[in-house]
Formats: C-alpha cells, structure tokens, sequence
C-alpha cells in the first residue's frame, strides 16, 4: 500500500457500451481517470453512472468497448480483478458488520493471519492506526462500528479501501448521509487522499459539491457522456442544462406565504420503539394553511417516526395530534386520510407504491373505496382508469400506457404517481418525506412547484426532508430536528445553510467552533 | 397482457425441459434395451411411453374422465393455494382443510333428510364452511400473534389428519359391520351427479359436477380478486403490505379473508371427493392432493386460469401415467419425477432462461414465493 504515490497511473475506459433488456446503460462511453486528482461523474438517476462504476469494478462486464491501464488493454472477470488493479470503491450503502470493531471490519476478508492461522487482530490495530494517522481520519480501531456516526462509517470503508491498496478511490454518493459539516470534513479527507497521490472518483447529483472538489466534472446522460466541465468557470445552472438537456429552474419560485388558521395542531408527541428507546421526543408544532413547514434533520433524528405517527402508521407514546380541528392522535390512517390528510411516504418503493400493480391502481391506492371508483364491494374500473388517464395527463407522468406496472417507470414518474394521487384528492394538510429523493432533476422541479401551487391554494404542507437545500428553498419556516427533539425554528430567509446545518449536528451557532467536528466523532 | 405471455412461455418452457429431462429418464433406465446396446429399443419405448400417456389423458372420452376426475380435486385445492399465494400467505394446509370439508360434507350427505338437489347443495356448502373454519384459524393466528403460516398449517394437517382418524371411529360416522376407519356411506339424493350422465351408467366415467363446481369457483376467484375491492386489498397486501398498510388497507383483517376463503375452496375439494367419486370418508381421503395443489398453485402462477389449466394439465399426467404403466414398463412413479421437475424447473426461472438464452427479467417471476416473509 506504500508505493502506490510514486508513480502516476491512468485508467481508461473506451467505448463502454453496456445494454440492459430495453435500455442502453452506458453508450459509447469514454472516461480517462487518473490518480492525483478528482474527477466528477454527475448525472441524473438513471444516467448510467452506476453502471459505468460497476463496470469499471468489475461487477458487470461491458458488451463493447475496453478498458486500459497505462495503456495496457485490461479486462477484469470481478471485483478481486478491479482490486487488484487498485481500484477501490465506497459504496452508498455501508457494507460493514455493526458489531464488529473498526479494525474487525476493515481486515474482514483479508484478515492479517497469526501463527496456527489465528486472527492477528493486533496487526490490524496496527494497520488501522497507520492509514488513519496518514491520512488524518481519526480512528479508533477498536470503537465498535455500530456506535459511530454515519460520517465515521464512512472512514472506516475509506480505510478498507486504502488498506487493499487501491490507487483509484470510487465514491458513490458519498455524501447523501452527511451533515454539512460532516462533508466539510469528507472533502478535507479527499483532498488528503488526492496529495498522497491517488485519484478520486465521486459520484453525485449535488452540483454545489461538484463544483467545490473537482478537478474535472465528466457529465452523464441516458448513458453518454454529454460533456466535460471546467469547475474553475463553470456555474450550476449550466451544467445542470447538460444534466437534463434543456433550461433547468434550480431554485423554487413562490410568494411570500399567507398563513391561515392551524390545520395540523401537534402537542407533546412522542414515540416509543419496541426495544424502549425514545425517538420521537416530546414534539409540538404547528403547521398553519397556506404555510409550507420543512423539518430539516441528519437521517436517523427521528423524522420517519415523526411522519409515521402523524399518519397513523405508528402508534403515538404521548402526545395529541390534532388535524383540522379534530382529534386525530388514536385514528386509523384511513380515518386520518378521510380528514384530509394527504401523505407522500418518505420510501415510494417501499410504502407509496405497489410496483407490481398498474399505474392506475397505484393511482387509486389511498381511494379505491371512495364512492367514486366502488360501490359495496364492487369496483368500477371504468371510472378508475378514467380518473387515471386524466391524472397521467395532468401531472405529466411518462408511460405509454396506464395499465402498466409501476414498476416500469422511472424514479421521478414513480414520484409523480403519489404525488398525483395524493395532491389531487381534497386534503387540508399534505404531509411529504423525502418528495424528492432519487428523482431527477426536472421531476423535482416539477414536483416542487407542485407543492408550492397547493400552499398557495391554502393547504398547510409538511416537508420532511434530509436534503438540507430542499428544506431552506421550499420552506417558510424551518424546524430542525436532533436526536428526536425540534431544536429549532427558524426561518430560511434569516439563516445561513452552515447554520441550520450545526443546529442538524446537534449544536447552536456561536458555540465553539469546532462544535460541528466534536459531533461528528 | 404481454407480462401474462411472458409468463405463459416460461410456465410453457419449464413444462417442455421436464418433459425432455423425463425423457432421458426413461431412455437410460430402460435396463433392458440398454443392456442390449439397444438405443433404438430404448428410444421406441419413450415414444410408446409418451404416446400413452397423451392416450390416457386425452385420447378417448374414458381418457378425458378420468383427466377430469383427477382434476377436479387438484383445482379446488390449488385455489385454496393461490388464493392464499395472492395475500402473501403460503397455505400448506390445503390437505387438513379438505379433510375437514370432506367430513362435515359428509356429515351432511348422510344426516339430513331434505329432497334431493337441495341436499347435494347443502352438502357442498357445509364442505365449504368445515373448510372455512378450519382455514380462518391459521390466519387468526397469524394476525393475532404473528404465529407463521406455514408452521401453523403443517400442524393443523396433522390435526385434521388424526380428528378424521377418531371421528371415523365414532358411533356417528362408523360403517356398520366395519371396524376400519371407513365411513358410512352418503344418501343417494347427496351425490354429486356423473358428469357424462347421458353416457348411461358407464362405470369407467367417474368424472363428476364437482368439476363444473371447480370452474365455478375459478370463475368466482377471478372476479373476486379482478373485480372487487377486496380483490385489490389482497392483490397490494400479497404485493406490498407495508403500502397496503400505508393505504389503509386493514392487512391483518385481510390475512384472515383470505385464509378463510383458501379454507372453503379446499373444504369443497374435499366434499365434492366425498359426493362425487367416493361417497363415504377414508383417513386417506386428501391423500397427496393439499400438496399437489401448491405444485399446481406455483405452475399456475396463482392465477385464476393458470390455477385450472394446470391442475388440468396434473389431472392429465396422473390419469396418462396410469396408461403409461399398462403399455410399457416404465412405471408411474415416472409421473411424480415428471411433476416435480416442472415444479423445480418453474421455482429456478433463471435455469430455464439459462437454459433457452432468454433475455430479460425473471425477477418477477418469484413473486409466488414471497409468503416467505412471514
């Protein structure tokens, strides 16, 4: 692991084509890495940047096209292969084993061997010490991972990669789990990585933080690159129109907002989890008509069970809920929908679709019984597909056909189908996690305006979301949650991005200065 | 529509490759031939073999009897199966359900004296309700304390198994002069009447109503889960229940609903084999249908049609084989080797795609099996 600074190494991908049944992933594709710098893959979900990653690591192989190191035609059969070559790779998802040590989990599958072929957990002690003391990561090897903050995580994989030896560090959205001074830090750790000589890939769709680290930004879309940018003079706006292929509105646009009376009245909730711990604590809020309110929190501070005992999926430890007057806090989700609660679920995979069923049935998920579209136990589908076809029309949700799966459509048209279904019927209160998650570029546009025409249209909204910029554009005011309490409220206009984001850390601005480090160890 | 191709022409291709591998079966156990190094022999006897079993299923208006009778129970208790399938719920308790419609239509068919249509209904729909009961109670537990399904029925079979074992001993059921575990028999006006009637009273066509019973039901299955509000609760639940949950749907409710009617399409397997073909009650009355009936749930897709065709298709390689056994040597057993490779070659999607260079998704394909979930 000790040479790999002194000399410089190129990787080449050429005319990378990669098919999928239906759809070309990576079409034509060239890519030059090198180590000692960073080079940015941005592109909408959907891009091909994954696929391209993978095939760089030898997880798919490519139906045409090559890749060379230093000019030497190589091809990798897996992932040992693509290691070896010094190729390593963070996933998104942690691949880590939460009860095992830091320095258990960094030797797991290549495990330092003592005499009689016994674990030498001294040696990887050792060797976590060394790569974290290089490099400044600031580990404890025998901190036990599932005790650590998600930014430490992300060293420890850092380290995992380091020790197997890889010149060439591949970033997959590293930085979506991250409080901003968590990636504050992150980019300290790639600029360090990049001084020692080795390259860097990071995959995103935040182009602020393109823009901050690159060295080069390649951009991806429907599979080709589209261009290069310079982030020494390019802006966001231009390389978010290389994204999308046209004009992109990257800010939301609205009036000032005209607050009515209460409609979601909230007072002392909480909830308990099985096991006892508190993770919604002690909470009271109002959200007023024709406000959008925007939680803004690090994942994991309670917000998914905030949203799911406001809607009735988990029960409420204490507290009272009240919607539009009336008492909702013991009522069933159907109840609470019948009282005009409308709910973007955080997960749309996972609870705001069936990806099996037809569009149209999605469309009707929350209001199949409705008079409209049932009588007894009879369904009329007629009126269903009826309804359907003029919400696909009106939402512009992109299918050829309604009676498709959901399945079949992308992640931001799968959006636009709850949203649709649940914006379109008559609520007083919308309540949205994540609307935006994995959703391109120009479905998020769409979607947030959206959102601001049913404030304006006099409906209190709820925005749950951990992408801090969401929250600060769309809200009119901004709670911030921490370790399941609301420390704070305040509103965007007055407050800078640095600050909300130390208040998500579990600090007040004006505290020590390094307040948001001390949170992140 | 084009997924329901799709997925005809892999139920289709796996049918195909357990034919084939079957075929090598029969080919390298004919000892006889192959001792000779006779291959011609060997393969003479495939075709001879695979003739009759066509003869024997479909070649004559006995043929198709005989087809039928074996279906008729296989299709019911596949019902039970996908209906159970399509709520996310695996049903291996298709046997102890038909066990417990056999007997209380039996009870029925003997017991009451009512005039003779109303009685065969009677019997049938008291077949039904033995089934429904004894169905609900897996899916209470399942609902009340999260108790697994699968764990539940397989207990409740055997349940059933020795219940009817001690029942039929009892003063109630027992055949006068008999000290086995054989019922008494139906009166004549609860008989589930021959299909092929107008044949006269030809004994070799045992084929009867409970088949046109069976299609009934298929037809009540398609338009309970296409047609019907409920249908759609049990179609996202079986799907997705968190979204289901998400939605409203009471999921816990709906385990039961369908664990219930699962309960009454095997209760009415096991009365229409009571009223129709035998007319008393053994201990071996389910013998391996409740399990064939998941082989047929699974090559069916869970699907109303496909639920029938293949227990229509199963019908025929049972009524076939025994064809199969008279005009060759090779043996029936053959047939259970046959079925399991369909069932095997349906559960491995990506060995069939493998197998034929099929491009494109499998994945939908293990959508049956998601009951695994608990």
């Amino acid at each position: 692991m000790t040479h790999a600074s002194a000399t410089s190494t190129t990787y080449e991908l050429r005319g990378i084509t990669k098919r999928f049944p239906g759809v070309v992933a990576n079409d034509d594709v060239n890519l030059v890495i090198r180590t000692g710098e960073v080079l940015c893959l941005v592109g909408e979900n959907g891009a091909g940047k994954s696929t391209l990653m993978n095939v760089l690591y030898g997880l798919y192989r490519a139906d045409e096209g090559e890749l060379r190191i230093d000019g030497a035609p190589t091809v990798f059969h897996s992932p040992a292969d693509a290691i070896a070559a010094g190729i390593g790779m963070v996933h998104q998802h942690f691949m880590l084993v939460p009860n095992f040590t830091v320095a258990e989990n960094v030797v797991l599958g290549a495990e330092p061997m003592g005499r009689a072929g016994t674990l030498d957990i001294d040696r990887a002690r050792t060797m976590v010490r060394e790569v974290s003391d290089r490099y400044h990561l600031n580990l404890d090897p025998d901190a036990v991972v599932e005790e650590l903050p998600v930014g430490v995580r992300q060293r420890v994989e850092i380290v995992k990669v380091l020790l197997r030896d890889a010149r060439v560090v591949v970033f997959d959205e590293p930085t979506a789990v991250l409080t901003p001074s968590e990636i504050l830090e992150f980019f300290e750790i790639v600029r360090t990585l990049v001084r020692a000589g080795r390259g860097v890939v990071f995959i995103t769709h935040k182009l602020k933080e393109a823009l901050t680290i690159a060295d080069r930004i390649n951009v991806l879309r429907r599979g080709k690159v589209v261009g290069d940018a310079d982030p020494a003079t390019a802006t966001e706006s231009a390389i978010a129109e290389m994204m999308v292929g046209r004009p992109v509105q990257l800010t939301v646009e609205k009036k000032a907002a005209a607050p009515g009376a209460a409609v979601l009245d909230v007072q002392g909730l909480s909830v308990v989890e099985p096991d006892g711990r508190t993770v919604v604590d002690d909470v009271s809020f109002v959200v007023r008509a024709g406000e959008i309110v925007g939680v803004a929190g690090v994942q994991g501070n309670g917000q998914t069970e905030l949203v799911e005992a406001l809607s009735g999926l988990r029960r409420a430890a204490a507290g009272r809920i009240v919607l539009d007057g009336r008492d909702v806090t013991h009522d069933s989700p159907r109840e609470r929908h019948a009282a005009g609660m409308g709910h973007v679920p955080e997960d749309r995979q996972r609870q705001g679709l069936v990806v099996d069923l037809t569009i149209t049935e999605n469309l009707v998920l929350t209001r199949y019984h409705d008079a409209q579209f049932s009588s007894g136990i009879s369904m009329h589908w007629d009126d269903a597909r009826a309804v359907a076809k003029d919400l696909v029309a009106r939402y512009d949700i992109r299918t050829p056909d309604p009676e498709q799966t959901a399945s079949t459509l992308s992640g931001g048209n799968q959006q636009k189908v709850i949203v649709a279904r649940e914006l379109s019927r008559d609520i007083r209160l919308a309540l949205a996690a994540q609307p935006t998650r994995g959703v391109d570029v120009g479905s998020i546009e769409y979607i947030h305006a959206r959102i601001v025409e049913e404030r304006d249209a006099g409906t209190a909204v709820l925005i749950v979301s951990t992408e801090l910029d969401e929250v600060m554009a769309l809200a009119d005011r901004v709670l911030v949650m921490y370790r399941g309490r609301i420390v704070a409220d305040l509103d965007p206009r007055a407050v800078s991005h640095m600050d909300v984001g130390l208040y998500m850390a579990g600090s007040r601005p004006g505290e020590a200065a390094g307040a948001g480090a001390g949170a992140a160890r | 529509m084009n997924e329901t191709l799709k997925s005809l022409r892999y139920t289709a291709l796996a049918v195909v490759a357990a034919l084939f591998v079957s075929a090598f079966i029969i080919v390298i156990t004919d000892i006889a031939a192959l001792r000779e190094g006779d291959v011609l022999t060997a393969l003479d006897t495939l075709r001879l073999a695979y003739w009759s079993l066509f003869k024997g299923s479909f070649g004559s208006l006995r043929a198709i009897s005989a087809t039928i009778t074996g279906a008729t129970p296989l299709m019911l208790a596949g019902l039970a199966v996908s209906v159970a399938f399509k709520a996310g719920l695996f049903n291996i308790g298709a046997t102890g359900q038909m066990l417990a419609g056999g007997m209380t239509g039996l009870w029925v068919g003997f017991a009451l004296d009512v005039p003779g249509p109303i009685h065969v209904v009677l019997a049938l729909l008291a077949g039904a309700l033995g089934g429904a009961i004894f169905g609900a109670i897996p899916g209470v537990l399942k609902a009340r304390t999260g108790a697994h399904e699968v764990i539940t029925t397989i207990m409740l079979n055997s349940v059933a198994g020795f219940l009817t074992l001690w029942l039929l001993k009892t003063e109630l059921f027992k055949r006068e002069g008999r000290d086995d575990a054989i019922s008494t028999l139906i009166d004549e006006d609860a008989k589930l009447p021959r299909l092929f009637w107008f044949m006269g009273k030809r004994i070799d066509l045992q084929a009867h109503l409970g088949f046109v019973v069976a299609l009934g039901c298929v037809a009540l299955f398609w338009w309970l889960l296409n047609r019907t509000t409920t249908g759609f609760e049990l179609r996202a639940t079986g799907l997705n229940q968190e979204a289901a949950r998400y939605a409203g749907m009471r999921t816990r409710s709906l385990m039961v609903v369908a664990m219930t009617l699962a309960g009454a399409f095997a209760g009415l397997a096991g009365a229409s084999e009571v009223l129709g073909l035998y007319g008393f009650a053994s201990a071996s009355l389910a013998g391996d249908i409740g399990f064939d009936a998941i082989a047929v749930a699974l090559l069916g897709r869970s699907t109303p049609i496909g639920t029938a065709v293949s227990a229509i298709l199963f019908g025929a390689l049972q009524a076939g084989g025994r064809q199969m056994q008279v005009n060759t040597d090779v043996p029936i057993d053959l047939i259970i080797v046959l079925r399991s490779l369909i069932v095997m070659f349906i559960a491995a999607p990506l060995l069939v795609k493998a197998m034929y260079r099929l491009r494109g998704e499998a994945q939908s394909y293990g959508q049956t099996f998601r009951g695994w979930g608990g």
